[in-house]
């Protein structure tokens, strides 16, 4: 379970990005976060593993106290909490194997990283995952030859093989078209429903995360302005978060929504 | 009101469009026209030119050119030839050497890495490096270790690391921060962060600028020779004194091969590692 005590962070430019945000998410839930550009969602993400440090609050992973930890124990949280990026993220010039492994790196000592020396069960579990996401073919290709898709797919494999309890999602799917975008949402609620994981998935796109999401939290300017299930998004509620707009018509079309086949994500290298 | 008037503005006159000026102020803009003008007119009006001279230095440079023809690789060849040792050993240690310290200085120096009392003092250590020319350190070098390519070695060595640890520190500085964030993200240690997310984003350039510097280390192994460092540029620099003119266009025809050669593999090398 992940709890966000009164967690607040001011920029040093004085801008106030998150004000007194109280959560809590219990183990295997896929919350969407949802909210306009500068609501503070990937600042809220990235407070939890501290790639931001909070100005004030507590973050609580089970019941370790993340905002008060040294280097190393920060390190040894890191690694519990599984990060998914807006562009990727790859190390662009390392083989998507490389990838894939670097999240094993909390695992291993320098010089066996530095020979790319990893234990046997870590390869064999970077096979299976990038099998599972239908990329194994490709395990020496380097990141940047790769499609928004595929680097994506990468980017969950890398995210998984930390064996995380909680994925922290940051717009997985910005840079990529509507098909895919669906596909990697599918992949990432899949594998979290397989390893019992929770997450927390910032999203700009209101349909894919009412498609997708247990839960809906709505940010604005910093405070939660909505917290529910996904069919509580009404209206009125889309208009607090984002604004007056005719939000009608973003509504009706969840229903009916395509259906893609999981068979699609593994053959389809978009 | 249709499209039509909108365009053409309310009394039916077009808007006049100029690109915005530089520096705003035109008060500001034509002042500084003026000083430039007048500082510039002063100088040339201070720099004599003595045409008398002038006419004199041509047909001496045409005798000075007519005495370099033909090389003569022969006469001094062992000389050349351990000379011609002498620089390449200076600079292929000096590179390596100085490429070597200056991979700690730049990764201090680089902001998004470092703590700012680190970064401070690299970037100190950097730009006391960067102050002197070659030739500078070098006459400091000798005087305080003697004649020989000991010097020229720790000269290139010290001109090395202003360069490659400023450059360095810039590539890091230029680097994608997500890539950085995603691996330090995982719960790498820094040695691993460094390793995993900085080392392949800076690697190619790093590799080009190596061979860049041991191209131009070479070039300077000549000059740094002139004041006394060894290697090629005390061989050239004898050739002149003894007025072997033969000697010296035989030397400098060798100098522009080697530049040359390292060149050419250096543009290769760095095409293949892009």
């Amino acid at each position: 379970m992940l709890r966000l005590d009164s967690l607040s962070k001011q920029y040093k430019t004085g801008d106030l990005a998150l004000t007194n945000i109280s959560l809590e998410i219990p183990n295997g839930q896929v919350m969407a976060l949802i909210g306009p550009s500068g609501a503070g969602k990937s600042t809220l993400i990235r407070c939890i593993n501290r790639l931001v440090e909070p100005t004030s609050g507590a973050v609580y992973l089970n019941d370790l106290e993340l905002s008060s930890l040294n280097q190393s124990n920060l390190r040894k949280a890191r690694r519990r909490m599984g990060m998914i990026f807006q562009e990727y993220a790859l190390v662009e010039r390392l083989t998507v194997m490389e990838n894939v492994l670097s999240g094993r790196l909390w695992y291993v000592g320098f010089w066996r990283s530095y020979f790319r020396k990893f234990p046997q069960s870590d390869i064999d579990e970077a096979f299976r995952l990038l099998e599972r996401v239908g990329l194994d073919h490709m395990c020496d290709k380097r990141a940047d030859e790769l499609s928004g898709g595929q680097r994506q797919r990468v980017g969950i494999c890398r995210a998984l093989i930390q064996d995380p309890e909680l994925l922290l999602v940051d717009e997985p799917t910005a840079s990529l078209d509507p098909k895919t975008s669906r596909q990697i949402m599918r992949l990432i609620c899949e594998l979290c429903a397989e390893r019992k994981l929770s997450a927390i998935i910032n999203i700009h796109d209101v349909m894919l995360a009412q498609m997708f999401a247990q839960r809906i939290v709505g940010l604005q300017l910093g405070e939660i302005v909505y917290d529910g299930p996904p069919n509580g998004m009404t209206p009125a509620v889309l208009t607090q978060i984002y604004g007056e707009e005719d939000w009608e018509k973003t509504i009706e079309n969840v229903d009916d929504d395509d259906v893609l086949d999981d068979e699609e994500i593994l053959t389809n290298d978009a | 009101m249709t499209p039509d008037t909108l365009a053409a503005g309310t009394f039916g006159l077009s808007r006049r469009w100029k690109k915005p000026p530089m520096i705003k102020r035109p008060l500001v803009r034509w002042a500084l026209w003026l000083a430039a003008g007048i500082y510039l007119a002063l100088a040339f009006g201070t720099m004599e030119v003595n045409w008398g001279r002038v006419a004199d230095g041509i047909p001496r440079g045409a005798r000075f050119i007519s005495g370099f023809f033909p090389p003569d690789f022969v006469s001094s060849w062992g000389e050349i030839l351990s000379g011609l040792n002498e620089s390449i050993w200076m600079t292929v240690t000096s590179t390596v050497i100085g490429i070597a310290v200056s991979i700690p200085i730049g990764l201090g120096a680089a902001k998004n890495l470092a703590p700012k009392p680190v970064y401070l003092l690299c970037r100190g250590i950097l730009a006391l490096t960067r102050s002197f020319h070659e030739v500078i350190i070098a006459i400091f070098m000798v005087k305080l270790f003697g004649f020989g390519p000991f010097a020229g070695f720790l000269t290139l060595a010290i001109a090395t690391i202003g360069f490659y640890g400023k450059l360095l520190a810039e590539d890091i500085e230029d680097m994608d921060p997500v890539q950085a964030e995603a691996v330090k993200a995982t719960g790498s240690g820094w040695f691993q962060w460094l390793n995993y997310a900085i080392q392949p984003q800076v690697m190619p350039r790093m590799i080009g600028l190596g061979l860049y510097r041991l191209d131009i280390n070479f070039r300077e192994s000549a000059v740094v020779g002139i004041v006394g460092a060894g290697g090629i540029g005390a061989t050239l620099n004898t050739a002149f004194d003894r007025y072997e003119f033969d000697t010296a266009a035989a030397v400098l025809l060798i100098i522009i091969g080697i530049v040359m050669i390292v060149e050419y593999t250096s543009g290769f090398v760095r095409q293949k590692v892009q």
